[in-house]
C-alpha cells in the first residue's frame, strides 16, 4: 500500500484528542514543561472539534468561590447526590478548588461570559452554572492551545497506544492515520494524555434515519477515551453508570437554562404535575437516604437526576404522556424568549431547526420532552472512565499512585470524558482537568520516570498492518459479488454499528426496553459481543472515510463491552432512571456501596472485576 | 440534515471540509463542489455553514422528524465579533438573534507561556497551576484543602 509512514519522535508530551481536556492539558504543559515538545494529535480540526464543537450557552462547573457563593466541598457533596453516592470525591474536590481559575482566564481571552446587572457578578443560571455567549468557546480554548503546542497534527485518527517494549505497563506514545491522505502517523512520546471523546452511539438511538445523526453527545464522540485505554489495559472504573437525558423531544435540546433560569417546568399529558406521586414507591427503591424531597424542599440538596427521569419514564409507562415542558409563561417575557433560543443556538441548533420545521413556537405551546438513548462519558453529569490516581493532599492510599490524573499505565494520564469518577465537571472542569494531568506529566518526565523507552520496528510495523486491514479485507472480497453491500466475507462499518446498537439496546439496558436488563441478558450480550468481536477481523472499509468509521466502531464496541461487563457485575439498581437490573430492582448499599472496577487483559481479552472503596469527605473531628 | 449544498452558490473552496467535525463534508469529484456524504453522522453543529464564504451551505432538518419549509441562516462575524442568527418557521414566522462571540480582538488576549516566566522549585511541589493561587479567587487567598476546611477522607457509606 501506498501510504506513507510518518515518524513524530523525541515527543515529552502527546495529547491524544483536543478537545476541552486536550486543549487545557496542552495549553497547561508548555508553563511546567518551557522546553519540552508539546504535540497534539486530533481526530478533526481543533478549531471545532470535540463536544464543545458548536458552542456552550452555559459554564456548568463555576464556584464563585471570589464571592463567596461555594467552597469546592459544596460541589462535592452536590455531585455525590446526583451520582447516588458513587464518585471519587478526591478529584472532585481537586477539580473544583481548581475550576474557577479556569474560568476567570477564559474570561480574560474574550469568552463573553453575562454578568448580573445588579451585583456585577456572573449571571447565575443555577448554584454551579453561569451564562455565556460561547458560539466560540472551542475557537478561543484552540487557540490557547495552538500557542503552547510545538505542533498540532489534524485529522488524525489515533487508533492504538504503542507501548514501552523495556519495562511493562508504560506508555511510549500513539499511533493512528491520517483521514484524509491515509498516511500512517507515528507518535513517539515520554508522556501521552488522553482527551479523547466518550461513546454516543453505542446505544440504539430513538431516530431511525438522519436523525441518528441528532445524538445528545456529538455522534464523534466515538468512545475513543475508552477504547484506546481498555486495549492497552488500563483499569476502567463506573462504565455501567450511563447516562439517559430528558430533553426536548428529537432535537435533545438542552433543559438546564429552562428549569434554572427561565424557571420553566414539567407536567404529564393532562396537565398535572406527576413527580411527585412517584416518590412514595422510589423511596422504598433506593432509601430515604438518596431520595427525601421533604429535606431536598428544605434545603439546597438536589433531588438525583436519575430519580426524576425515573418519575418520567414511570409517568409515561403509566400512560400519562406526553411530558410538556411549560413554556408558556415564561416565554411571554420578551427577554426570556430570547434567552430561550439563543439558549439553542448557541449549543444545540438542530433543535432550533426542529421547532421552526414543525411551527413549535414556545410562546403558544408547550413542548415535548423525552428521555434520549444511553451514553457513557465522564465529564457531563456521569463519571464512567479511567480509574486515575488523585492528587497527593488529598487522596487515600487506594486513590495515589504517584502522579495526578495518571491512569493505572506509566505515563498515560487523561482528562475530560477519560478520568473515571469525575462527573459534573463539564467544559470547565475537562480543562481544568486537562491542567492538572500537564503539570504532573511534566513532572513525571522531570523525575525521571520516562527514560529508557524503547519500541520496536515489529511494534510499529504491526499496528500498521492493523490498522489498514478493512481496506485490505475490501480489496480482496469486493469482487466476490456484483454490487452492493451484501457480502458474505465482511461487513462494513455501518451495518456492524446497527448490530452493536441493536445489541447493546435489548441486552444491555435501551431504550425500546425502557433501560431495563437482568443477569441473563446481559450474558447473552456479552456471547453476542464476543461473537461480534470475531466479526470485527472481517470489517471491510471502502475507502479512507470508511476506514475511520472502522476505528470508531471497534473503540465503540470495546467499550460497550466494557459496560456490559460493568453492568454484570454491579448486582443493584443504583441508579434508576438511567438503568434497571430487573434481578437486583433495589439500591445496596451493605453490598455495593463501591467503586467498580475493571481490568481487560491486552493478551487474553479476559475482563477483571473488583470493588474499590468509595471514600466520601467528611467533618475531621 | 444535515447540511445541503447549494449547486449555484459553491465554488469548491474546501472550508467546510476543512473544519466538518464529523469529516462528512466531501469535495464532489464531478462536481468539484462540496456536499454531505453521510447525513446521519450530522451533528447540525453549524460549524461548516459558518466556515462557508459563499453562504452556500445551508441545512434542511432531520427526514425523520422535521418537516419541509422551514429555515435557521446564520452569519458569523470574527472581525465584529458577532453572531447573527434568523429563523424562519414553516409557517412563516421569523425571528432575529444576534449575540456576540467575543470580547477581545481574535488570539490578542492570550498569553504565550513559553515567555512568561517559569514556575518555581516551590511551586512546581505544591498543588497550584498557572497563575494560581491569584487566579482562583482573584485576591491573596490560598488553594483550598482538606485541612483547611476541616475535612478528611473516610472510607464508607456516608450520604
Amino acid at each position: 500500500m501506498a501510504y506513507k509512514t510518518i515518524i513524530e519522535d523525541g515527543i515529552d508530551i502527546l495529547v491524544v484528542g483536543a478537545g476541552l481536556g486536550g486543549t487545557g492539558a496542552a495549553w497547561e504543559a508548555r508553563f511546567w514543561g518551557q522546553d519540552k515538545k508539546i504535540v497534539i494529535a486530533e481526530k478533526a480540526n481543533m478549531d471545532r472539534s470535540g463536544a464543545v464543537a458548536q458552542g456552550l450557552y452555559a459554564i456548568n462547573c463555576y464556584m464563585g468561590t471570589r464571592w463567596g457563593e461555594n467552597k469546592p466541598e459544596d460541589h462535592v457533596r452536590y455531585a455525590r447526590i446526583d451520582l447516588m453516592g458513587m464518585v471519587r470525591e478526591d478529584l472532585l474536590f481537586d477539580m473544583a478548588r481548581h475550576v474557577d481559575s479556569t474560568v476567570h482566564q477564559f474570561e480574560e481571552w474574550g469568552l463573553p461570559i453575562m454578568k448580573d446587572p445588579k451585583t456585577g457578578r456572573y449571571l447565575r443560571e443555577g448554584r454551579w452554572q453561569i451564562m455565556i455567549h460561547g458560539e466560540s468557546y472551542k475557537p478561543i480554548v484552540s487557540e490557547a492551545a495552538k500557542k503552547s503546542a510545538d505542533k498540532v497534527f489534524n485529522r488524525i485518527c489515533v487508533t492504538h497506544l504503542l507501548m514501552d517494549e523495556s519495562r511493562e505497563n508504560r506508555v511510549a506514545g500513539a499511533v493512528g492515520f491520517n483521514v484524509r491522505t491515509g498516511d500512517y502517523h507515528v507518535f513517539k512520546a515520554k508522556t501521552v494524555i488522553c482527551g479523547a471523546g466518550g461513546a454516543s452511539n453505542i446505544f440504539k438511538p430513538r431516530s431511525v434515519g438522519e436523525g441518528s445523526g441528532r445524538t445528545w453527545y456529538a455522534p464523534w464522540s466515538s468512545a475513543s477515551a475508552y477504547g484506546l485505554l481498555i486495549n492497552a489495559g488500563a483499569k476502567m472504573t463506573q462504565m455501567e453508570n450511563r447516562i439517559v437525558l430528558a430533553r426536548f423531544k428529537d432535537g435533545y435540546g438542552p433543559v438546564g437554562a429552562y428549569f434554572l433560569h427561565l424557571k420553566t417546568y414539567t407536567q404529564n399529558g393532562v396537565g398535572e404535575e406527576y413527580e411527585s406521586k412517584w416518590w412514595p414507591e422510589l423511596q422504598k427503591m433506593v432509601g430515604k437516604e438518596y431520595l427525601d424531597p421533604e429535606a431536598s424542599h428544605l434545603t439546597h440538596r438536589p433531588i438525583p437526576t436519575c430519580l426524576r427521569n425515573h418519575a418520567l419514564i414511570s409517568e409515561i409507562n403509566a400512560g400519562r404522556g406526553p411530558i410538556h415542558m411549560v413554556t408558556m409563561r415564561a416565554f411571554q417575557d420578551p427577554h426570556l424568549e430570547e434567552v430561550g433560543w439563543e439558549n439553542f443556538l448557541g449549543m444545540t441548533v438542530g433543535q432550533a431547526v426542529l421547532w421552526a420545521a414543525t411551527d413549535v413556537d414556545p410562546k403558544n405551546e408547550n413542548p415535548e420532552l423525552t428521555t434520549s438513548e444511553p451514553y457513557v462519558m465522564g465529564s457531563h453529569a456521569t463519571g464512567s472512565g479511567a480509574w486515575c490516581s488523585g492528587p497527593e493532599d488529598v487522596s487515600p492510599p487506594e486513590y495515589f499512585w504517584g502522579y495526578n490524573r495518571m491512569t493505572t499505565i506509566e505515563g498515560l494520564f487523561g482528562a475530560g470524558d477519560t478520568v473515571g469518577g469525575t462527573p459534573h465537571a463539564f467544559s470547565s472542569g475537562s480543562f481544568t482537568e486537562g491542567r492538572l494531568a500537564a503539570k504532573a506529566a511534566c513532572k513525571y518526565i522531570d523525575d525521571g520516570k520516562a527514560e529508557g523507552i524503547v519500541v520496536s520496528d515489529e511494534q510499529i510495523n504491526r499496528r500498521r498492518t492493523e490498522i489498514y486491514k478493512p481496506l485490505e479485507h475490501y480489496k480482496t472480497y469486493r469482487n466476490a459479488i456484483v454490487a452492493g453491500s451484501v457480502n458474505p466475507h465482511y461487513i462494513n462499518p455501518k451495518q456492524a454499528l446497527d448490530r452493536l446498537q441493536k445489541l447493546m439496546d435489548e441486552y444491555c439496558g435501551g431504550v425500546t426496553v425502557s433501560y431495563m436488563t437482568n443477569e441473563k441478558l446481559l450474558k447473552i450480550g456479552l456471547k453476542k459481543m464476543r461473537i461480534m468481536e470475531e466479526d470485527l477481523e472481517s470489517l471491510a472499509a471502502e475507502d479512507i472515510h470508511e476506514l475511520l468509521r472502522a476505528w470508531e466502531l471497534k473503540h465503540r464496541h470495546r467499550a460497550a463491552e466494557c459496560v456490559m461487563h460493568h453492568t454484570l457485575f454491579r448486582k443493584e439498581t443504583r441508579w434508576p432512571g438511567y438503568y434497571y437490573r430487573g434481578d437486583a430492582l433495589k439500591v445496596d448499599d451493605e453490598n455495593w456501596h463501591v467503586l467498580t472496577v475493571s481490568r481487560r487483559d491486552p493478551k487474553s481479552g479476559e475482563y477483571t472485576m473488583e470493588k474499590a472503596p468509595c471514600y466520601h469527605l467528611v467533618a475531621d473531628e | 440534515m444535515p447540511t445541503f449544498v447549494y449547486m449555484t452558490r459553491c465554488d469548491g473552496c474546501g472550508h467546510c471540509v476543512d473544519i466538518c467535525p464529523s469529516d462528512i463534508m466531501h469535495i464532489d469529484k464531478t462536481y468539484r463542489r462540496a456536499y454531505n456524504i453521510e447525513p446521519s453522522m450530522c451533528w447540525e453543529c453549524f460549524s461548516c455553514v459558518k466556515a462557508c464564504p459563499q453562504h452556500a451551505i445551508d441545512v434542511r432538518g432531520y427526514a425523520d422528524f422535521a418537516p419541509l419549509g422551514h429555515s435557521v441562516r446564520v452569519d458569523r462575524d470574527e472581525n465584529k465579533g458577532t453572531i447573527a442568527w434568523r429563523i424562519k418557521f414553516r409557517n412563516g414566522t421569523e425571528k432575529n438573534f444576534l449575540s456576540p462571540i467575543t470580547t477581545k480582538p481574535w488570539g490578542t488576549a492570550i498569553p504565550k507561556l513559553a515567555e512568561v516566566p517559569g514556575p518555581s522549585r516551590e511551586m512546581r511541589d505544591s498543588q497550584l497551576l498557572y497563575n494560581e493561587p491569584k487566579y482562583i479567587r482573584l485576591d491573596d487567598g490560598d488553594l483550598y484543602t482538606l485541612k483547611a476546611a476541616g475535612l478528611k477522607m473516610k472510607k464508607g457509606v456516608y450520604y
